[in-house]
């Protein structure tokens, strides 16, 4: 019942500035598909461009092989979870989520029906005479979400929908809203600035900036093996270090660096990505299989379940690490000034790109 | 400043203490609006009251001569009639060359939309009785128009546009077209972009997500400005009385002749009094059918 997405080469322009530049994204049936970038990247403007709200210059998109890009948004069949969730206020909440069966002329017991059925998906049945402006955020948020499936369409759209809940509500809202793809299965695009949110929910996360799409990618791949400072940057917490060729092998602080498998030095100005909490604390023990890196303890943030310690190394730059709250650790804690030498395992060791990919 | 000194006493504020606070609040409230109670109170309530009272004075004599003569004439009961009909009338031509106004300049981006607008408002700061004469100028039988019409041929006969029926609907609506601009553009401006986007989505073509979201959600904004347009054409009197040529009589009118050529003040206290009534007969209808409270408070 899903359908695949093809994107190629689409491109839209404001005036001078290009606000996608030749995106091109292939989604499987099925998929949830995630959006993920900073304000301004052009995500909203892709889900627009999808929807029929936005004509790009050109390029193309089809949906098993029909090319849509010349269909007006309401002959697409594409449900749409909005980021105010646009529910219409002159109708209560099962008049919203029954319109779009009024528009398919169902009759009105089978859409009084099947609009109960979607919105005991999202738990909100006991609610269907409200107003909207009767309800909470999340329940807001929950019946766009009933709305946009209950005409079962094969594709489903949601740009941020989660943006306006609080974080608790949120991390809920997630798991549920992963729960109920799971159960409909429709084709899914999904767009989050939120990189926690992302690697969440996702089959596979698209990395955009600047109109460019840098990195597609399921999360554990984004997260382990960015493929570029930005991805890296924008997705978790990084230390960058600088690192150098000698030959075949990388250094760092004038060690060679044993690399994770896979990695290799190659060419072209490379980095060291550090996650703060893959570092371990070495002690005197001998290590064979960390790459060392000595500094001295600068600060210590203490924030509930980890605890943050900024180390100064001695070629001068400053990492953070990260380290669980359990009290034995807690105990073994280094002190500020202290020297201290970290350890990244090999497995973790990664290389980046300096330079942007796009 | 609140009395620092009973947190400072360790004391818990008590209700007492809270109310006394309350109510000297709500006692400044009431202090501050009294001036504006004050003026209203002279400005409007006297002076309503005062016609109230003399239209019950006929002849020097107190009772209800002045209503019972309205009930006898048939010429009242049309003139009340033509009121209410060309009030209607124009607010139905007012909606139909207003509405679209409006949702063009709903849509336009912002400065846009200020420039159409100071197009809409610049006629109200030009005298009624200026645009009033302006539109005789132009309708009369050799004014703009029909020398127009003659010029290409259209016509051989000048047509009658002027001094009648059709110039004071023109000239009317001419007039009231702002007041149902204005507000229907303040609510059709709030109307999230994405709710007609929404719907498309679902699957309305534009036409019918115009029916079923746009249209509806401008209602407030289309039933406030026709109350407003649909009141001051009941009471208008310039334009019909410059326009209408004699031809076209509306309750102004007859008050102004009332007042003015016969100093009969009750007679025509009383047929604002009816006016009025009427006025407020069409509120609660309104408010009956659509709830003014809904209406008003956007
Ligand atoms: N109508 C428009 N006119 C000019 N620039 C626009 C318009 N819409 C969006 N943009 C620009 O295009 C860029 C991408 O916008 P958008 O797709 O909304 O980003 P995102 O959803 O990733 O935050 C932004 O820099 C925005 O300023
Ligand atoms: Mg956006």
């Amino acid at each position: 019942m899903a359908c695949s997405i093809t994107i190629r080469d689409v491109r839209k322009t404001y005036g001078q500035f290009v606000a996608l530049d030749s995106v091109a994204l292939d989604i499987a049936p099925g998929e949830f598909l995630t959006l993920l970038g900073p304000s301004g990247s052009g995500k909203t403007t892709l889900l627009m461009i999808l929807a029929g709200f936005i004509r790009p210059e050109a390029g193309s998109i089809t949906v098993d092989s029909d090319e849509i890009l010349r269909k007006p948004p309401h002959l697409r069949n594409i449900g749409m979870v909005f980021q105010n969730y646009a529910l219409f206020p002159h109708m209560s909440v099962g008049e919203n989520v029954g319109y779009p069966l009024k528009l398919r002329k169902v009759g009105a017991a089978e859409r009084y029906e099947r609009a109960r059925e979607a919105l005991k998906l999202v738990q909100l049945d006991h609610l269907m005479d409200r107003r909207i402006n009767q309800l909470s955020g999340g329940q807001r948020q929950r019946v766009a979400l009933a709305r946009a499936i209950v005409f079962e369409p094969q594709i489903l759209l949601m740009d941020e929908p989660l943006s306006a809940l609080d974080k608790k509500l949120r991390e809920q809202m997630q798991i549920e809203l992963k729960h109920l793809h799971d159960r409909l299965g429709m084709t899914t695009v999904y767009v989050t600035h939120d990189q926690r949110e992302a690697l969440t929910m996702s089959d596979r996360v698209a990395v955009m900036n600047h109109g460019h799409i840098l990195q597609v990618a399921p999360p554990r791949e984004i997260y382990e093996r960015p493929c570029d400072r930005f991805v890296a940057d924008f997705v978790g917490e990084s230390n960058f270090l600088p690192v150098e060729m000698r030959g075949d092998a990388a250094t760092f602080g004038g060690a060679p660096l044993q690399l994770a498998e896979g990695q290799s030095a190659g060419s072209g100005n490379k980095a060291l990505l550090v996650r703060p909490e893959k570092l371990d604390i070495l002690g005197a023990t001998p290590a064979p299989e960390h790459n060392p890196i000595d500094g001295t303890v600068e600060e210590l943030v203490y924030q509930g379940e980890t605890m943050l310690i900024y180390v100064t190394l001695t070629s001068g730059e400053t990492i953070a690490l990260r380290r669980g709250t359990r009290q034995q650790a807690l105990s073994e804690m280094p002190r500020v000034g202290e020297p201290i030498r970290l350890g990244l395992h090999r497995d973790d060791t990664v290389l980046i790109d300096e330079a942007a990919h796009a | 400043m609140h009395d620092m000194t009973a947190p400072q006493g360790g004391h818990a504020l008590n209700r007492k203490e809270l109310a006394a606070d309350e109510r000297r609040e709500k006692r400044q409230i009431l202090g501050l609006s009294l001036p504006a109670a004050a003026i209203i109170l002279v400005l409007l309530v006297i002076p309503v009251g005062w016609l109230f009272a003399l239209s019950f004075v006929s002849n020097g004599e107190i009772g209800l001569a002045n209503y019972t003569r309205m009930i006898e004439y048939s010429a009242y009961l049309s003139i009340f009639s033509t009121t209410i009909l060309i009030s209607l009338f124009v607010t139905l031509l007012c909606i139909v060359l207003g509405y679209p106004v409006a949702y063009l300049l709903g849509q336009m981006p912002p400065r846009l939309a200020t420039i159409g607008l100071a197009f809409v408002i610049i006629p109200f700061w030009t005298s009624i009785l200026v645009r009033t004469y302006a539109w005789l100028v132009i309708l009369q039988r050799q004014g703009i128009v029909n020398d127009a019409l003659i010029g290409i041929g259209l016509i051989d006969e000048p047509l009658r546009l002027a001094h009648n029926l059709t110039g004071t609907v023109i000239g009317m609506t001419h007039v009231m077209l702002p007041f149902l601009v204005l507000p229907l553009y303040a609510t059709v401006r709030n109307i999230d972009g994405d709710l007609m986007r929404a719907a498309n989505n679902m699957g309305a073509s534009p036409a019918r997500a115009f029916r079923d979201v746009f249209l509806p959600l401008s209602m407030p904004g289309l039933i406030a400005g026709s109350l407003l347009v649909f009141i001051l054409c009941l009471g208008f009197y310039v334009t019909p009385q410059i326009l209408g040529g004699g031809r076209v009589i509306m309750v102004s009118m007859k008050i102004q002749q009332n007042v003015q050529t016969y100093f009969d003040w009750g007679a025509g206290s009383a047929l604002g009094v009816v006016l009025l009534l009427i006025v407020f007969a069409i509120f609660y209808l309104v408010h009956r059918l659509a709830g003014l409270d809904r209406i008003f408070a956007r």
